[in-house]
């Protein structure tokens, strides 16, 4: 056959003339519709071509629906997918047309073809027409045991489609069970891997309210079918591979030998040329040399896992696209930063190429930062300086400071002044403004360099020197070193004579202290100056400035003694600097290797939110709001590690106790040996209890507490309602929270204290969310800042599928918490109010 | 792994493809895209990276021959995936259509509308392989004459210099018939080096890499299996010693630090006898990618002077050198050397001696003109195996600049193609295909090619 040659026979879709055209159209299609003549498909295709390059740019054709549909009464496949694009395009919006449409499809469903029969089945179910999905039944059910492999593939997407627009009418026609013995039995492959895909979805989909589904999610998980899946491996294609590899992930090993096992079963999947395998395959081995119990075989499994996947992730990084390097390159930074050692002598690796784009070199400065040590510190702080000349001036910034960085975390770092003090010399003002800045930096840390320093920096000209950031670190050095640079003084009145000038609230900050450290060290060239700055400054529109030359002017005032200890103490070196990202949230993002969090370097709860966020119309002064999907993977605490650089191989449980622990500590309460103390909290607590009128009665129960009763069983307010026993495994998915958020009325408010020790623990909201799971309340979201904290909590009842939500607000300055109870059963919702408000008060004790 | 949407944008931000599979993302998402890579930073030379996410949509693209591949989802999934797959995308629709550009996508949007719902459904990859696609696919291309190939093609390359290379024939379709009504039998295997170098100040190597891919293109009817034998001195793996030791790596052999297969690709004899055998998929793919760090004789030798001659001026000698035999001519080359910024102008001289590339060198002199705009020296020109070339430029400055002048200037970088030359000397003995008919005897088109990935001297 040869193409058809739309564009000779008709003039240029991209300008149609409008309503005539159509009607052309149609009058044209309605000839072709009877029509057995040779060669008529030929002329249907270029007809049918036309009207979708119409429908594609956004004219209207859905009135020549009813010829498309007869015309399609054909055997041409090409035909008919045509015919189907359109069908889909304009079904949706029109339900006359889509009834028509699915007669039509559920027609070519039994076509004899396969080909035809798959394309309709895919066709009917993309409609996404909620009122009319029990058409889909019959066609679904038959091409689920189609004969051809095909049908089948579309057909389990299919079921997935129906799950989501009708979940129940999925559940009901019991479609999970038939792709489940698919999985189990299909010979076809790409079948397998997409009844896995689509059981995944459903059933963590259906896990929040159904046990059944969660078990069956839990199944997936099983020694037998993990197996099933790894054996066969190969038979599936890359794609699918990723699939099976994602799942094997959150398998939990029963042994070392297990371990084992699996790693020679996935050992060649390292030589994959498609990168997604890999790092799937690198997250599979990382995972489970983290499960081993024996921590000797895990030190040696941990060093040969890294030196087995280093050749073939900096493979990846050289063959494939910039974007594809890109994805790698965070991924092999993420190692780094935890194992700098392991690639130590692979420096060479993260030089910057020239061409390269500015992404990429970005990556690359941070791994050369991560790796230096003292055996290659010299090679590496050469290499960073040749880019320091760089034409692109963003990336000579970042080499310039990845230097200091370096200079900062070795020990022996004179080499590297020299070579900062050259970047002075160099006389570009970008290169000198982000000199002066490491210099500081440095200079806080080792003072003792200062003699060299400062000699140079005394000689930089502060009117060459433009960006606030280094004149601020200049004007530091111009007070801190006043006694070793002569001309101090002098440089600042000139600085502080151009006070209305200077543009930054920072820079007129730091003027007011260097003037005040010059002042103590040379008060007679000073003074005059310092006048000036505290005059300027209290005149000053900025705040900050304002009420910093205020102070500085009355504690002067009161005693000038008392003042330069305050503002001059002697110099004290800095021993760390704050390290940006807490090591907390650094485990959480290699826990979630091989996802976007490597990538943007924040864990999932930080980006994924807002997905979520719709409906709970969250009140903008709470700020950024975080939802923890991943709930139930709480559940396999084997699977869940942290660990910092040092301590790669402590495992979650050791060190969340060490954590725990030092908080507890450092909270210092003893209260509960004190029972003055603790009955004024106790006598608290009652009051802001469930029922008011109870204050009596529950306070004598709280003394009852006090000796010895516990608090686990908690006092119920009169009438006792029987207790609420939750379930400990609970699992809801976010999207049935919201929609359950948005269904329910709300059938209780109520507002607790939280006792002082809850308050301190608050500084780290994640353990709220840990010591609220422990009492069988999950949190599904959480976020805000201090004082304003918001959590969204669930829970289900023991015995039945009955959800409680719970929104809660935490005020920490006000040390109050308000409560927003919904319930699936509304009567047991102040027995589980009684429960919450019991979890809450024992926050934060030991 | 669930993608929502797949879209192509032109350069200028139009919609060429727009596949949406699972409604998840709001409208407007091609505009935000857009948007959003175009003004990455008020710095206009940030590049936006591949991946970013805006209000929760994660938006993942990769560029090919101009055009935005991309894709989007709310969900946190693997990027090495997604990106792996678009750049698939990419080849699989190269496939069909023998030319990717902007005009072959709008001629054959049916087509490949056709092939997006093949690759994906409900937002899972279901096959990226032209030869799975073939039993799916319907609509045939309307083939677009390559009247200017991409350079990015790697196509491109082969087109150039050698002669014996039927320059078109890896632009065309894997499913288009020639005009004759017949299909030729043919298999293309190209051996692509991409070699780094960086040379300091003082000539030596400092780092240097080859990034090698043995690609193969098939036009053979019915699927025989093949086997590809390389060199039997072949070595993988660089044992305990460093990456970077080279006086441990002069024994003889070709020492691949580490290499990756195609999935069709079988290892069973590669231990004995390093051959490897295939049963080759239609389309174009990379049936291994090795890398290398051994040491190898780098193709150029550059030497680069830059003198202050006098008040405002200074000079700029660049002096290349090929090592590599005479029968081999290396093409495309380009010499670039940032200059001074308060370059005002610079005349550009030639030694008398180097008569015979004077055509070559008056485009060279438009070149000067065009990048003296960006303060650097930019020159194109060809060389024979053997050949030294010494270009000389006369700059003149705008203000007097006190200090070191090699800090301002350079480094010195260099681009170029050599065909039929390899450096690593990894090679392919023999092609065999296993087809028992004795009449049967396809063409086999083993090339080699040689790449400037990163070629830098320092001054």
């Amino acid at each position: 056959m040869p193409p058809p040659a739309a564009s000779s026979r008709y003039p240029s879709p991209s300008q149609p003339s409008g309503k005539s055209e159509v009607t052309d159209l149609k009058s044209q299609l309605r000839q072709l519709a009877g029509s057995r003549a040779p060669g008529v498909d030929d002329s249907k295709r270029d007809l049918f071509k036309k009207v979708i390059s119409y429908m594609t740019i956004g004219i209207d054709v859905s009135s020549v629906f009813g010829e498309m549909v007869m015309c399609s009464a054909t055997s041409d496949i090409v035909l008919k997918k045509m015919c189907y694009l359109y069908v889909g395009n304009y079904a949706k919006g029109n339900p006359d047309l889509s009834l028509l449409t699915i007669n039509f499809l559920q027609r070519d469903c039994k076509d004899e073809d396969p080909m035809i029969r798959g394309l309709a089945l895919r066709s009917l179910c993309s409609l996404r027409v909620p009122n009319l999905v029990e058409y889909l039944l019959g066609p679904l059910g038959s091409g689920l045991k189609d004969n051809n492999s095909y049908v089948r593939t579309i057909a389990v997407t299919g079921v997935l489609k129906l799950y989501h627009i009708s979940a129940s009418t999925c559940i009901d026609a019991e479609f999970p069970a038939t792709l489940k013995s698919l999985m189990l039995h299909d010979s076809d492959a790409q079948v397998v891997a997409n009844c896995l895909a689509a059981l995944q979805e459903i059933w963590s989909l259906e896990a929040s309210h159904s046990e059944e589904a969660c078990r069956e999610k839990e199944s997936l998980l099983s020694k037998p079918l993990i197996y099933y899946f790894l054996n066969r491996i190969k038979e599936f294609n890359e794609w699918a591979q990723c699939l099976i590899l994602e799942l094997a992930v959150k398998y939990v090993p029963s042994d070392s030998n297990d371990i084992f096992d699996i790693m020679n079963l996935l050992e060649d999947r390292l030589q994959h040329a498609n990168g997604a395998v890999v790092l799937a395959t690198v997250k599979v081995f990382l995972q489970l040399t983290l499960s081993m119990t024996d921590v000797h075989q895990q030190v040696c499994a941990i060093v040969s896992v890294y030196e087995r996947i280093k050749s073939p992730l900096l493979t990846l990084v050289s063959s494939g696209s910039p974007e594809q390097s890109y994805a790698i390159l965070s991924h092999l930074h993420l190692l780094v930063v935890r194992a700098p050692f392991i690639f130590a002598s692979d420096y060479k690796h993260f030089y910057c190429q020239y061409n390269e784009p500015s992404y990429v070199k970005k990556l690359k400065l941070e791994m050369l930062t991560a790796i230096a040590n003292e055996s290659n510190t010299y090679e590496i702080v050469t290499e960073l300086c040749e880019y320091a000349a760089n034409v692109d001036i963003e990336i000579a910034r970042e080499s310039i400071r990845a230097v200091g960085k370096i200079a900062l975390q070795q020990y022996d770092v004179n080499a590297i002044v020299d070579r900062l003090l050259q970047f002075l010399e160099m006389e570009k003002d970008y290169v000198t403004a982000e000199t002066l800045v490491l210099v500081k930096d440095l200079l806080r840390k080792h003072p003792q360099w200062s003699h060299d320093c400062i000699s140079v920096v005394g000689g930089i000209s502060s009117k060459n020197i433009q960006e606030p950031k280094a004149k601020a670190a200049l004007i530091w050095m111009l007070g801190e070193y006043a006694q070793d640079m002569s001309d101090a003084p002098y440089i600042l009145e000139n600085l502080i004579e151009n006070w209305e000038e200077e543009h930054s609230a920072e820079v007129r900050l730091h003027l007011l202290t260097a003037a005040m450290k010059c002042f103590f060290k040379r008060a007679p060239e000073t003074q005059k100056a310092l006048g000036i700055a505290l005059a300027a400054g209290i005149a000053d529109f900025h705040q900050d400035v304002h009420d910093r030359a205020l102070f500085y002017y009355r504690v002067l005032q009161y005693d000038v003694h008392v003042a330069e200890s305050v503002v001059s103490p002697p110099q004290q070196a800095v021993s760390a600097f704050a390290d940006t990202q807490s090591s907390e949230i650094k485990d959480r993002i290699f826990d979630e290797f091989n996802s976007l969090s490597v990538i943007y370097q924040k864990p999932s709860y930080m980006f994924t939110d807002k997905e979520h966020r719709g409906p709970f119309e969250f009140s903008e002064e709470l700020g950024s709001t975080s939802i923890t999907p991943e709930v139930s993977s709480d559940i396999v605490p084997a699977q869940q590690f942290e660990a910092n650089d040092k301590d790669l191989l402590l495992s979650t449980d050791e060190k969340d106790d060490n954590k725990g622990l030092s908080s507890n500590n450092c909270s210092a309460y003893t209260a509960p040996y004190e029972s003055s103390n603790i009955s004024s909290q106790m006598q608290e607590l009652a009051i802001s209890g469930p029922a008011a009128s109870a204050t009596t009665t529950q306070s004598s129960f709280d003394f009852d507490d006090l000796l010895g009763l516990g608090l686990s069983a908690a006092p119920a307010p009169t009438p006792s309602p029987p207790l609420l026993k939750l379930n400990p495994r609970a699992s809801l998915d976010p999207r049935a929270f919201q929609q359950k958020w948005r269904q329910l009325p709300i059938s209780l408010t109520q507002e607790y204290s939280v006792n002082p020790q809850g308050i301190a623990a608050l500084t780290v909201p994640q353990s709220l969310i840990k010591h609220m799971q422990s009492h069988s309340i999950h949190c599904i979201a959480s976020g805000g800042q201090s004082p304003n904290f918001k959590f969204f909590f669930f829970a289900q009842k023991e015995a039945e599928p009955s959800d409680y939500l719970t929104e809660c607000i935490i005020n920490s300055s006000s040390a109050k918490a308000q409560i927003k109870v919904k319930a699936d059963d509304q009567s047991t919702s102040q027995a589980f109010a009684t429960v919450f408000e019991t979890a809450l008060s024992k926050f934060g004790m030991p | 792994m669930m993608i929502s949407q797949f879209f192509v944008l032109s350069q200028r931000g139009d919609n060429i493809v727009f596949r949406d599979y699972r409604a998840e993302v709001p409208k407007g998402s091609t505009e935000t895209f857009f948007r959003k890579v175009k003004f990455w930073k008020e710095d206009a030379n940030a590049e936006a990276p591949p991946i970013f996410n805006v209000d929760g949509v994660n938006y993942f693209h990769v560029k090919v021959v101009g055009l935005y591949f991309v894709a989007t989802t709310r969900v946190n999934v693997s990027p090495s995936l997604v990106l792996e797959l678009l750049q698939r995308i990419a080849r699989v629709i190269k496939d069909y259509l023998g030319v990717l550009n902007e005009d072959s996508f709008r001629k054959n949007f049916v087509l490949v509308y056709e092939l997006l719902d093949e690759v994906i459904d409900f937002g899972y990859v279901q096959t990226t392989s032209t030869e799975v696609l073939k039993s799916y696919v319907f609509n045939e291309p309307i083939v677009i004459a390559p009247a200017r190939l991409q350079p990015i093609d790697p196509a491109a390359i082969f087109t150039q210099g050698a002669k014996r290379m039927p320059g078109t024939a890896v632009t065309k379709s894997v499913v288009a018939n020639d005009p004759s009504g017949r299909r030729r039998e043919e298999i293309f295997v190209d051996i692509i080096e991409k070699i780094s170098v960086t040379f300091s100040s003082s000539g030596y190597i400092l780092t240097s890499e080859i990034d090698g891919t043995i690609q193969m293109k098939s036009y053979l009817s019915g699927n025989p299996e093949i086997r590809i034998a390389l060199n039997e001195d072949l070595n993988i793996g660089r044992g305990g010693r460093s990456v970077y030791d080279y006086r441990s790596s002069s024994g003889s052999g070709v020492i691949l630090d580490d290499c990756n297969f195609h999935e069709s690709v079988r290892l069973d004899s590669f231990d004995s006898d390093r051959t490897l055998s295939l049963v080759p998929p239609d389309g174009e793919f990379p049936v291994m990618n090795y890398r290398m760090t051994q040491e190898f004789k780098p193709p150029f030798h550059v030497n680069t002077l830059i003198e202050e001659a006098g008040r405002l001026k200074a000079e700029v000698i660049i002096k290349i050198r090929a090592e590599f035999p005479s029968d081999i001519i290396a093409n495309t080359i380009t010499v670039q050397m940032p200059l001074p910024n308060f370059t005002s102008r610079a005349s550009f001289g030639l030694e008398p001696g180097a008569a015979g590339q004077k055509s070559d060198f008056k485009e060279t002199n438009k070149m000067l003109e065009w990048s003296l705009k960006k303060a650097s020296l930019t020159v194109v020109f060809q060389i024979v195996g053997g050949a030294e070339h010494t270009l000389r430029a006369k700059l003149t400055f705008s203000q007097e600049f006190h200090g070191n002048i090699t800090k301002e200037a350079g480094p010195v970088s260099m681009t170029f193609t050599i065909p039929m030359y390899n450096v690593s000397k990894l090679q392919v003995k023999y092609l065999q295909i296993a087809k028992k008919s004795s009449s049967y005897n396809p063409y086999r088109w083993v090339r080699y090619v040689t790449q400037a990935n990163s070629y830098v001297a320092r001054i």
